[in-house]
């Protein structure tokens, strides 16, 4: 009975859906009005209804209901329950479920709540919401139904392989779906405000909290799996530009260019139809991505959950939604004036320019992501990798960065350079004797070294806007934008510090010898055999010593699985303030000895604090600009009440205009 | 911003659509084929990886007699699927020389014990040395070599009953 409650529910939210659609649209219309009115109480049910289907499948997981096919594939009675009802979503029918889900309940809240665009902008964003949830509900009842039942019930579930169950993967996919859905919500906006030509600073401030928390969880996705590849595929490497990865850096460089030109739209009224693009570019950009994963068609040390009949279904979704929009955007966009000029030198000159090399950099990305798929229609095969990626796409962010620094000191409309004469010399400054000095130190790489000479003016500057300001009366949104340019800077030299100076050690050891990487003394103690559930492991004892500090003892794996027969690397970390030793344990040679992998990385853990601190940023930023809100609101009822009592004081009749 | 440029974006995005649809349509080949195939075995000197079967270096290759060439390695489960057509395929008095990939004495020796030996030799590839010159990507895969020691032909995967003819057709036109 329970699967079948959310399998009506979710026919029902589907039907909702199409409500929401054909009354949105209809309401574009004079004389529909009774139909408009029903498109806000729609897209909340439908909210409802979706979020009843997805309980009812964590209960069938809860109780371990085995005549529902999902369960008994994905589950097993005897999981802990955190990973019962991380199975609800770890497999594909319940994370398209969850995704739609979370889409839902989203345009249910902004039909709710959100009030200060006119009524009809809202109802064409309501509508664009409820086509895009109509693919997906068309998508889970047509193709991959969550509640399937089974003819027989399972005697037991067959999801009790270890491997997946690991905490990281349990919130892996509800991380990126948040995301996802934050850009559907300002893809949804932008349909609405392009169909009703209301590109307007409103609309970009009602659409920035979306674009603020999609790419908050975007960051933190990324981060997280740069340092689980980091972590678990024991090469060492933090950036591989393998497909899955590019899928999500795409969306994130979108997301990034939207924050900044939606803060110009709403800030000053200039970049409207380029603001627009990139709402549905953003969109589009994770839809790619989903589509780049889940169909296999590229190739990807990922390649997991590949299904060409999903991948068409995605694709044909992709069509709909992505095309219709930018043929709504090519024949719109020219009817939307140009808004607000500005000087080249402004912040919103620096803004756009950094705006268009964000995008040039997402072009370059996913040129070099879909080229291999170019290539093979012509019969060939070819893997794109870091030697096009990265010199590549430097020519663009370094540009970038440089402005990253300078922009937030420059003034909104029209500034001059000498204004910032000072500042400018400083950071000029910094930068030559930091260049002088790595210069002379040491010979390294033109791409670190600009990466290291970069990021410390841009730290300093990420600073500067604060000079002057009581700090206790700065605004939460700019501390935001202050947190999060520091920790581009801190990712930043992460990065190149990783790249300048990791010092790498790779020795054919025999049990109790003793070898030396940038100041460590690694001994390696011997060698161990150990099991786990579904693995037997070779475990190096190794003992590292940093000059004359304390030991440490590691113990790096070299893991055999037998369900499916697979190898991997456990690599093992000690951290430092100022990097990690890195140690990975190879095959043993024909006269006995082990293979043993050392790095040194020079403060590769800021890549990831760089991270955080870039999420962190968007954190404030939201608080900031939704209780700025919230203030705004609950400030225009008060007056609103004061004008009615004043009103009232002087006996006129107040109900004449509200009934007009 | 002018009109055509407006309607850049969905020219491109068409032609992606064009391109991934194209792409979803084609059979995807999982399998990665040799560009070694037709061209001779590179120059190599396995040791043994067992005790009482000698090692593989490639003059073994070139007295004339087409011979099977089997890439596989003790833990690998498809290998064990493969065994006993191996066995079948000796049986019918073709020469198998065997690689094996990452592998320990002990455990070739337990493999050989367990599901039977088809092979005349086998050699130690330790690093994938000599599965990655002749352009094999897994285990298992089964190369067909002439009596010059040129490589002919290359079967991915296990060799099911029904490849056992195939491979032995292949092995007579490469006598011819």
């Amino acid at each position: 009975m329970i699967p079948e409650l959310g399998l009506a529910a979710l026919w029902l939210a589907a039907a909702l859906a199409a409500l929401q659609l054909a009354g949105g649209v209809l309401a574009q219309r004079d004389h529909a009005a009774d139909l408009a009115a029903t498109v806000r109480p729609a897209a909340i049910m439908q909210g409802l209804l979706a979020l009843f289907a997805f309980l009812m499948l964590l209960r069938s997981f809860v109780v371990t209901d085995l005549s529902v096919k999902l369960v008994a594939d994905n589950s097993h009675s005897m999981k802990p329950l955190i990973f019962k009802l991380a199975g609800a979503w770890g497999n594909h029918e319940g994370s398209m479920l969850l995704w739609v889900t979370v889409m839902s309940l989203a345009g249910g809240l902004i039909a709710l709540i959100e009030r200060r665009l006119p009524e009809r902008t809202m109802q064409a964003t309501l509508a664009a919401q409820g086509f895009v949830a109509l693919g997906f509900y068309a998508f889970l009842l047509l193709s991959s139904n969550p509640f399937e039942r089974l003819p027989v019930p399972a005697v037991e579930g067959l999801g009790l392989n270890p491997l997946l169950q690991d905490i990281g993967l349990a919130f892996h996919p509800p991380t990126l779906y948040f995301g996802y859905v934050g850009l559907s919500v300002a893809f949804s906006f932008a349909v609405g405000a392009l169909l009703t030509r209301q590109v307007t600073p409103e609309f970009a401030r009602v659409m920035r909290p979306w674009v603020l928390g999609a790419w908050v969880f975007l960051t933190l996705g990324i981060t997280a799996g740069s340092y689980w590849a980091y972590y678990e595929l024991g090469w060492g490497g933090w950036w591989f530009w393998d497909p899955v990865e590019n899928a999500s850096l795409m969306p994130w460089l979108a997301a990034t260019a939207l924050l900044h030109s939606a803060s110009v739209l709403a800030a000053r009224d200039a970049l409207r139809s380029w603001t627009i693009m990139l709402g549905v570019v953003a969109f589009s950009m994770s839809m790619v991505g989903t589509f780049l994963v889940r169909s296999g068609i590229l190739t990807s040390v990922h390649a997991f959950a590949v299904d060409p009949e999903r991948g068409s279904f995605i694709l044909a979704l992709l069509a709909l939604y992505i095309g219709g929009a930018l043929l709504l955007f090519a024949l719109r966009a020219g009817t939307i004036s140009e808004g607000q000029r500005f000087a080249m030198v402004s912040r919103e000159g620096a803004l756009v320019f950094n705006n268009v090399m964000l995008s040039a950099t997402l072009g370059i990305v996913l040129l070099g992501t879909l080229y291999p798929l170019l290539a093979e229609a012509f019969g060939a095969r070819v893997s794109v990798g870091p030697p096009y990626f990265n010199p590549v796409s430097a020519i663009f962010v370094v540009p970038m960065l440089i402005v990253m620094t300078l922009g937030p000191l420059l003034r909104w409309r029209h500034d001059n350079i000498d204004r910032i004469r000072l500042p400018l010399a400083i950071l000029v400054a910094v930068a030559v004797s930091l260049a002088l000095l790595v210069g002379l130190l040491a010979s390294i790489g033109l791409l670190p070294m600009l990466g290291l000479v970069l990021s410390l003016p841009l730290a300093i500057a990420a600073f500067l806007p604060l000079v002057g300001r009581r700090l206790t009366r700065v605004p939460l949104a700019s501390w935001g934008m202050v947190i999060a340019h520091f920790g581009v800077a801190v990712a930043l030299f992460g990065m190149a510090s990783e790249s300048a100076f990791t010092r790498e050690r790779l020795a054919a050891v025999a049990i109790g010898g003793t070898e030396r990487v940038a100041g460590w003394q690694v001994t390696l103690e011997g060698i161990d055999a150990v099991a786990g559930p579904n693995w037997t492991a070779l475990e190096a004892r190794i003992l590292a010593q940093r000059g004359a500090g304390e030991p440490v003892r590691i113990t790096p794996q070299a893991r055999n699985f037998w369900t499916p027969p697979q190898q991997t690397t456990e690599s093992a970390q000690i951290t430092r303030w100022d990097g990690q030793l890195y140690a990975v344990i190879g095959d043993q040679t024909s006269d006995g000895r082990w293979q043993l992998r050392l790095w040194w990385k020079p403060f590769v853990t800021f890549i990831w604090y760089g991270g955080v601190l870039i999420a962190l940023g968007g954190v404030l930023a939201i608080v900031g600009r939704v209780s700025g809100d919230l203030k705004r609101r609950r400030a225009t009822r008060r007056g609103a009440t004061r004008r009615k009592e004043r009103v009232g004081l002087r006996g006129e009749p107040s109900a004449a205009g509200d009934t007009a | 911003m002018k009109r055509w440029t407006l309607w850049l974006p969905l020219g491109l995005f068409a032609f992606f659509l064009g391109l991934a649809a194209y792409q979803l349509t084609q059979p995807k080949d999982e399998f990665v084929p040799s560009t070694m195939i037709g061209k001779p075995l590179p120059r190599f000197d396995l040791r043994a990886a067992a005790d009482g079967l000698p090692g593989v270096k490639t003059a073994d290759f070139t007295d004339g007699k087409p011979r099977l060439l089997n890439i596989w390695a003790s833990w690998c489960l498809p290998c064990i699927a493969e065994a006993p057509h191996l066995a079948s395929l000796r049986e019918q008095g073709v020469e198998i020389v065997g690689i094996a990939i990452r592998d320990r004495p002990e455990d070739v020796a337990r493999f050989l014990a367990t599901h039977g030996n088809p092979y005349m030799r086998i050699g130690a590839d330790d690093l994938s040395e000599v599965q990655l010159a002749i352009g094999s990507s897994g285990v298992p895969e089964t190369f067909v070599i002439d009596g010059e020691g040129r490589i002919l032909h290359q079967h991915i995967g296990d060799v099911r009953a029904a490849d056992v003819p195939e491979l032995i057709g292949k092995l007579q036109e490469a006598g011819q």
